[in-house]
């Protein structure tokens, strides 16, 4: 027999580990939390550089012919070396010229001609522009590459320094909200890269996700639990495949959609089409199970009530049941909608995983998803994509914070109108 | 004509014989007592035509190729055709609205069958799984013998299209992803289990209710990051830092290695284990826990000698349940564990599993007649066998230990 004092210490070292379990896990999501917080949140902003842009007439249309179809042909990546020449006119030498070309994206081309599309008029006439900086000078702005380190170790040589300086101590450079991560497609320059494919993508497949599971698995749901003949083979049939199928790895549906959607179908490849129906698939018994929860605790006087009135059984069901039971069964739906937003790998598998530029038009158009981008941008080792990628998780995480949190209203709801 | 435009006509139409049987049942109503509400009458003369003219052009649809085949490019016939049906069947079941006619029982009949279709949905999902699966693996077990799959050591499905060509031999042994995955499993139950069990029975034994209220959410986040999300934070933060720790101690670690993953799927899965054993142990009856603690038991004691033991067959199903989550698990592994099929036991090494081969095998360009696409559904055969296995002895462990408290 031990003494006391030996097993009221055993008992305090026992409720320690408990505490140390629940503070590593805990440390864990927060260490989570700030690292990905941490590298992302720069990615908001981007750096423009101010350039004095001489829209030169001789260059755009020598001609004057004033007519787009012309001058969109034009020498727009000249204008942009002129002007950057013009900020920095002591610069010469071949190399070093091009060594400067290199501070702007060259993505500037196509904004000045923007411009001129937009305005005709503008030819002729100089105009300071702000143009996206190249991903190197946005890190070094950014304090993602430290300027003390030695010159062979950093990106950034010590001339291309001189220069920024320059810029930055005449104010013609400065950090903006990030526009160009909500309004572009991918790009192999991070800078000019955006999130508007994966976002569209996202959310083409989850609409399609919603009209294909929602009403399939209420109404399971629904059967199961009310109008289903009780110890009946079949029944039981169908419960241990919903619960099989809860359990079933992600990526089977990936394998699913691929030999059954994509060739036995020939339906097409990268689709938010195809990706919302093999995350239908998977969200089904997502929906049905807690469905059938909350159909389970309506309580049972209020059906009785019901028939005892003299109400069908169907009657009973849709109009007593049902709505009581609603919000506990919104709250599994959009509990598995946030599941399918965050699925990636079936949709890797059915070729949603892609270098797209185009912003998607419709179901059938090629398109990514959130939790895809993350995984084409987390291969890449730039260090403007990691930012980026981080800042994609960010977004990821603000919508399913919101989803979760109106999932949690509508179950306090629920649970208001059950007692 | 096209489909589209077929449908919309259909609904439009029904839409107004919904209206035209709520007329014709109100005017009766005004002078006898009808069995059926008036709307039950619209809605019945709604549903059958729609459903009679849908059926009537999907067999048309199905047979125009086989039966007449003349017709089948003519999109008009076909439009007619179903607005004549939809407009038969309506005037048939016009004429029958009368006082006793049973039409609320109608349509409930049709909502029941309507939600036991849907319901078999989940049947049609299992066999398409079973079928796409099966059907491609059995192609695969024919250009490779399924010993030579199951019991091969060596995985290498670039197929050489040389003779001689280096570091591309066709082998599909898969005995190498088996133990990838399984080491992997083992690391992170090997973080899950001992931190989800000691946090669940925290929560359900000390815990007050307030912290329960604060902790228990808090944890749950965990359940709700994307996979994918765990797998960059292995990548940027995890990876490396196992890198740099093992350089401290002078081992060189790869940058992908079955440590760096298991350590994150781990973390994944801690609130998937507490909340289990959390279920399983306020199951254990009060009654036990009181009468150890009133013959002068600690609450540990009684936790380690009484709530255990008597949790244990849950807790044990609840982990296989955690496992074969584990071993399906896809994203963190394809971005932290590596490509390369090693057959090793050293957790410093990168390792490959069954589900990243999967995904290695299948995305990009694919010709469906070679080993190597085929041979990821046989994984996926194995995958799919091997977590339903897991999940139903897990689950019948669960149920049997509640039963045996009820």
């Amino acid at each position: 027999m031990n003494n006391l004092k030996s097993r009221i210490a055993k008992e305090k070292r026992f409720k320690a580990y408990g505490i140390i379990s629940i503070t590593t896990a805990l440390t864990l999501l927060t260490i989570l939390f700030v690292s990905i917080f941490s590298q992302g949140y720069t990615a908001f902003q981007e750096t423009r550089i101010q350039l004095p842009v001489y829209f030169d007439q001789e260059i755009l249309d020598p001609n004057k012919t004033n007519d787009w179809n012309i001058i969109k042909k034009a020498n727009f990546n000249g204008l942009v070396k002129q002007s950057i020449r013009n900020l920095f006119p002591e610069v010469s030498g071949r190399s070093n010229k091009r060594k400067l070309y290199k501070i702007v994206s060259s993505s500037a081309e196509y904004q000045i001609r923007n411009i001129v599309n937009n305005d005709l008029s503008i030819i002729g006439s100089k105009q300071n522009i702000w143009v996206l900086a190249d991903d190197d000078v946005d890190m070094l702005i950014k304090g993602n590459i430290n300027r003390n380190l030695p010159e062979n170790e950093r990106r950034i040589d010590d001339q291309e320094l001189m220069w920024i300086e320059y810029l930055e101590s005449e104010n013609l450079i400065k950090k903006v909200f990030n526009k160009t991560l909500f309004s572009s497609g991918d790009s192999s320059e991070s800078e000019q890269s955006g999130i508007l494919v994966a976002l569209l993508g996202s959310f083409y497949a989850l609409l399609i996700t919603l009209v294909l599971s929602f009403p399939i698995g209420i109404a399971t749901a629904v059967y199961l639990e009310e109008f289903a003949p009780k110890d009946n083979k079949f029944v039981d049939f169908i419960e241990v495949n919903i619960n099989n199928l809860a359990a079933v790895p992600s990526i089977i549906f990936g394998l699913l959609g691929l030999a059954i959607f994509l060739n036995f179908f020939e339906m097409p490849r990268s689709a938010p089409l195809v990706g919302g129906m093999v995350l239908s698939l998977m969200t089904l018994p997502r929906i049905i199970i807690p469905a059938r929860a909350a159909l389970k605790s309506v309580p049972p006087s209020i059906r009785e009530g019901a028939l005892g009135l003299g109400a069908s059984n169907v009657q009973a069901v849709f109009n007593h049941v049902l709505p009581i039971a609603t919000p506990g069964m919104l709250t599994g739906t959009i509990i598995g909608m946030a599941q399918a937003l965050g699925e990636s790998a079936p949709l890797l598998i059915i070729g949603m995983v892609a270098f797209i530029v185009d912003i998607p038009q419709g179901f059938t158009d090629p398109a990514t998803t959130l939790p895809v981008q993350i995984y084409l941008w987390a291969d890449t080792p730039e260090r403007g994509f990691v930012e980026r990628t981080a800042a994609v998780i960010m977004v990821l995480l603000i919508f399913l914070v919101l989803m979760n949190s109106l999932a949690i209203y509508l179950r306090k709801k629920f649970e208001k109108n059950i007692t | 004509m096209n489909m589209t435009v077929i449908l919309i006509t259909l609904v439009l139409l029904a839409a107004s014989s919904y209206y035209v049987g709520l007329k014709k049942s109100v005017s009766i109503q005004k002078s006898e007592k009808l069995h059926s509400a008036p709307i039950y009458h619209g809605s019945l003369l709604a549903i059958y035509s729609l459903i009679v003219s849908l059926l009537f052009i999907l067999i048309w649809r199905l047979f125009e190729n086989y039966l007449y085949p003349e017709f089948s490019l003519s999109k008009n016939l076909i439009f007619f055709l179903s607005l004549l049906v939809f407009l038969i069947t309506a005037l048939i079941v016009f004429l029958k609205i009368e006082k006793n006619f049973r039409a609320r029982e109608k349509v409930e009949n049709i909502i029941e069958i309507f939600l036991l279709i849907c319901s078999t949905v989940a049947i049609l999902i299992t066999i398409g799984i079973l079928l796409s699966v099966i059907f491609e693996a059995t192609r695969f077990f024919s250009m490779v013998p399924i010993t030579d799959f199951l019991f091969g050591t060596h995985w290498s499905p670039q197929i050489p299209i040389r003779e001689d060509q280096v570091g591309s031999s066709g082998a599909f042994g898969a005995i190498p992803l088996f133990t990838g995955t399984f080491l992997i499993a083992f690391i992170a139950m090997i973080i899950a289990g001992p931190i989800g069990l000691m946090s669940a029975i925290y929560m359900s034994e000390y815990a007050t209710k307030k912290t329960r209220d604060i902790i228990k959410p808090l944890t749950e986040i965990l359940a709700g990051i994307p996979t994918v999300v765990y797998g960059f934070f292995a990548v940027i933060v995890v990876a490396p830092f196992i890198r740099s720790s093992g350089e401290y101690f002078g081992l060189n670690i790869a940058s992908e290695s079955a440590l760096a993953a298991g350590l994150v799927m781990g973390i994944m899965i801690i609130p998937f284990v507490s909340s289990i054993s959390d279920d399983v142990i306020n199951a254990v009856p009060q009654n036990l826990k009181d009468g150890s603690l009133g013959v002068g038991a600690t609450k540990s004691e009684t936790i380690v000698k009484v709530i255990i033991p008597a949790a244990l067959p849950g807790i044990i199903g609840g982990l296989l349940l955690a496992i074969s989550r584990a071993i399906g698990e896809t994203m963190i592994v394809v971005m932290a564990a590596g490509m390369s099929a090693n057959l090793t036991a050293n957790p410093l090494e990168a390792v490959t599993t069954v589900t990243v081969q999967i995904l290695v095998l299948l995305v990009g360009d694919q010709e469906f007649d070679s080993p190597k696409t085929l041979a990821a559904f046989a994984l996926g055969l194995v995958l799919f066998f091997m977590t339903l296995i897991l999940n139903y002895v897990a689950l019948n462990i669960v149920r049997k230990y509640r039963e045996q408290y009820e």
